[in-house]
């Protein structure tokens, strides 16, 4: 399978494709259709694609879910939270449809809040979608943010009016469960209005031994001094790729906090891009991920100031062992007239292996003078020194080498502003540094 | 009757293929102080270090033998469970790992040795309470990151507070005194000594008489080019503290 397999596919099947669509994604979907012809799948030669090699991915001949049938999972009954006790508003996509019940329904939401199937909300209130979705899409030049664009049918909608609050934080689990190689897309709206304020969990899951290949693409809005929340816990399986586009647009006072853990996974790609586009922001974005055997992470990010006044901070931690790869690559770019720009990247590394890998590029482009911008990149093995001092305390090497990477990653998981998760995330880091449940234990299907 | 406790016999240690102990033998009995001094880079720190299973160190010859047990032949927490404690010249600092964890960790291993079941947390704070009192220890020190941004001379007294908190038979404190004021020396001096038992011992390395008109010990020895070339009482320190190091050198040459 290639790029032709599934250009063919489009022009085979657009038809049925739009007419089992949300409406609003078909808008612009040949324009992002053909920039994928242009551009098929990234190759080791594609800007920003170097370091990730999706070629072995694309050669499973997977299936397509065009016709939108309901997969014959009650999400309900297979899935555990990771999260017990989070006490949130919980959605269910189940590989790319949005799973819905008389449960999901019965959720009673602050007034005004809508959350929902993209498609659905797109058909009732095109009003609400129309005006952003796709605007930052377009604007992304990325082959799967495109590949998405085309192919992308539904997807989790959520829509927090002016003023309001979520009271409790919002759960998307994206769930991965099929016999059959299966490739599932689809795409995200999120739209704070003015002074709204909401919290998401997004968690992806694997189950079961087929192969999977995931687009996400998630566009999220912020209007003016709008609070958010992003958080991203991948617990899937090697047999996964998952390829997730997170879009921001920022606008003036408004404060936004991604955090991307990734603990269990195959291949995976999460391109973040944030703008700024209005003065006095704030922004936080981080992540961590533990890496073994041939897990490969991929994060590469944006954060592009385009106004002045705003501050941006960046962190990423890689823990990776075995045969596992890391890539980082963070593009912090400063609009000419983006004056009093703070913006700090940070990007530490922790190989335990000597076939572990990881391949870190900051990217700084600064084009105003009045600004503190900087960054730092390092990558070594657990401090031998502290090591010793803590043996000599009578703590076992093991556990010692464990208390100094969960040192390590500390600052990432601190900037969790949910406690019950951040305890939760404390012992999935933990589980996972132990190197117990290699695979996630959210669902019937790994117990 | 004496108690052995420790006895090094004709031990040799390299770095890097280069030998810094040339021979070194001692005995220390149970209830004992021990004092080292000698001038810098003697190998007195190399030496515990070699106690204490530091891996960059080899052991080339001699043996080493705590409570009738084959030290060498023991990893560095199996020694430090066994009951050797370091307090390090050098107190390395752990960004992220919280006093309360670390010393959580360590007391429980201890406990698990000797088929002690773990702390209660409750019980667990209130020895750490205990314990800081002992040494006069900040809160503040105990609620950080071990050892992070301490100054000099609050690294040295956590060493000692571990010290309290983990009731060693034999310490080795590495020059604790440098870097203390006044005061302070008197405190972490004054905590030694309250955990002095019958049963328990410490070799003390000190650059200056003054740390020995706290701790008092009962032989003083001279580590010199990686060997001990004279032992005497608390006397010999004073006499080294009037003639310096060239004296010694005069002697063994
Ligand atoms: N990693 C190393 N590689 C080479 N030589 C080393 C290494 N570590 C220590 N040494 C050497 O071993 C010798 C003994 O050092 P040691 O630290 O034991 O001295 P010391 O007696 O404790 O001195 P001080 O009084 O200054 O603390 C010194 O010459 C030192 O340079
Ligand atoms: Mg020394």
């Amino acid at each position: 399978m290639n790029e032709q397999t599934y250009i063919d596919l489009y022009g085979q099947y657009a038809e049925t494709l739009k007419n089992n669509a949300a409406p609003a994604l078909n808008a612009a979907r040949d324009m992002f259709f053909e920039r994928f012809c242009r551009s098929g799948f990234p190759t080791r030669r594609t800007e920003s694609y170097r370091h990730t090699d999706f070629g072995d991915v694309f050669a499973v001949d997977y299936g397509l879910n065009l016709n939108r049938l309901a997969f014959p999972v009650n999400p309900y009954e297979v899935f555990h939270c990771d999260v017990p006790g989070i006490q949130s508003y919980m959605y269910f996509v189940v590989n790319d449809m949005f799973y819905s019940d008389a449960r999901t329904a019965a959720q009673q939401l602050p007034a005004g809040v809508i959350i929902g199937s993209l498609k659905q909300v797109s058909e009732e209130r095109p009003e609400l979608v129309e005006p952003y979705l796709s605007r930052l899409a377009e604007r992304k030049d990325d082959p799967f943010v495109a590949f998405n664009g085309a192919f992308a049918q539904d997807g989790f909608f959520m829509y927090v009016p002016a003023g309001v609050t979520l009271d409790r934080p919002v759960q998307l689990v994206n769930i991965m469960r099929s016999d059959a190689d299966l490739m599932a897309n689809s795409h995200n709206l999120i739209v704070l209005e003015e002074g709204a304020s909401a919290k998401l969990l997004v968690c992806d899951h694997a189950m079961g031994g087929a192969r999977f290949c995931s687009t996400r693409t998630t566009e999220v809005f912020l209007g003016a001094h709008a609070n958010y929340e992003h958080y991203k816990l991948e617990s899937t399986s090697e047999n996964m790729c998952n390829i997730c586009s997170l879009l921001v647009q920022q606008q003036a006072g408004s404060n936004l906090l991604a955090n991307i853990i990734t603990l269990h996974n195959g291949i995976t790609r999460n391109t973040v891009q944030i703008d700024l586009d209005g003065e006095d922001c704030d922004t936080m974005l981080c992540g961590m991920t533990v890496g073994g055997r041939h897990q490969l992470i991929d994060n590469t990010t944006a954060i592009m100031h385009n106004r002045p006044g705003c501050r941006s901070n960046e962190l990423f931690k890689y823990i990776l062992e075995e045969n596992s790869m890391g890539v980082f690559n963070g593009l912090l770019k400063v609009a000419p007239d983006a004056q009093k720009t703070a913006a700090y990247q940070t990007n530490r590394n922790i190989l335990l292996s000597p076939t572990a890998r990881i391949r870190t590029k900051p990217q700084l482009e600064i084009y105003a003078d009045d600004v503190k911008c900087s960054h730092g990149a390092t990558t070594g093995q657990l401090d031998e020194s502290a090591l010793f001092y803590m043996r000599q305390r009578g703590i076992s090497e093991q556990e010692a080498r464990l208390l100094l990477m969960f040192a390590f990653v500390h600052d990432v998981i601190e900037n969790i502003r949910v406690d019950v998760l951040k305890e939760r995330i404390r012992l999935l880091v933990e589980k996972r540094l132990r190197g117990e449940g290699s695979k996630c234990d959210s669902c019937s299907f790994c117990k | 009757m004496k108690t052995m406790m420790l006895e090094i016999r004709n031990l040799h240690a390299a770095i890097n293929g280069k030998e810094i102990l040339k021979g070194v033998n001692l005995t220390v009995n149970a209830g004992e102080v021990h004092a080292i001094m000698g001038p810098n880079g003697a190998g007195k720190s190399t030496l515990s270090s070699v106690l204490t299973g530091h891996p960059a160190f080899t052991v080339t010859e001699g043996s080493v033998t705590f409570n009738g047990k084959n030290l060498l032949d023991m990893p560095p927490e199996v020694r430090a469970r066994e009951g050797i404690f370091l307090s390090f010249q050098y107190p390395v600092e752990i960004p992220g790992v919280s006093m309360v964890n670390f010393m959580r960790a360590a007391v429980n291993e201890h406990r698990k040795h000797n088929n002690l079941p773990p702390l209660s947390a409750s019980d667990f704070l209130r020895l750490m309470r205990e314990k800081k009192e002992l040494v006069e220890m900040d809160n503040k020190l105990t609620n950080r990151s071990v050892n992070e941004g301490f100054s000099g001379g609050e690294k040295k007294r956590n060493e000692i507070f571990q010290m309290a908190m983990l009731e060693p038979k034999l310490s080795i404190l590495d020059e604790t005194d440098s870097g203390l004021d006044i005061d302070a020396l008197r405190i972490v001096a004054n905590g030694v000594n309250k955990l002095k038992t019958p049963d328990n011992a410490s070799i003390v390395i000190t650059h200056y008489q003054r740390l020995l008109d706290y701790i008092v010990p009962d032989f003083v020895h001279i580590l010199y080019d990686g060997r001990i070339v004279k032992t005497g009482t608390k006397e010999l320190a004073l006499e080294l503290e009037e003639k310096g190091y060239d004296w010694i050198k005069q002697e063994t040459v």
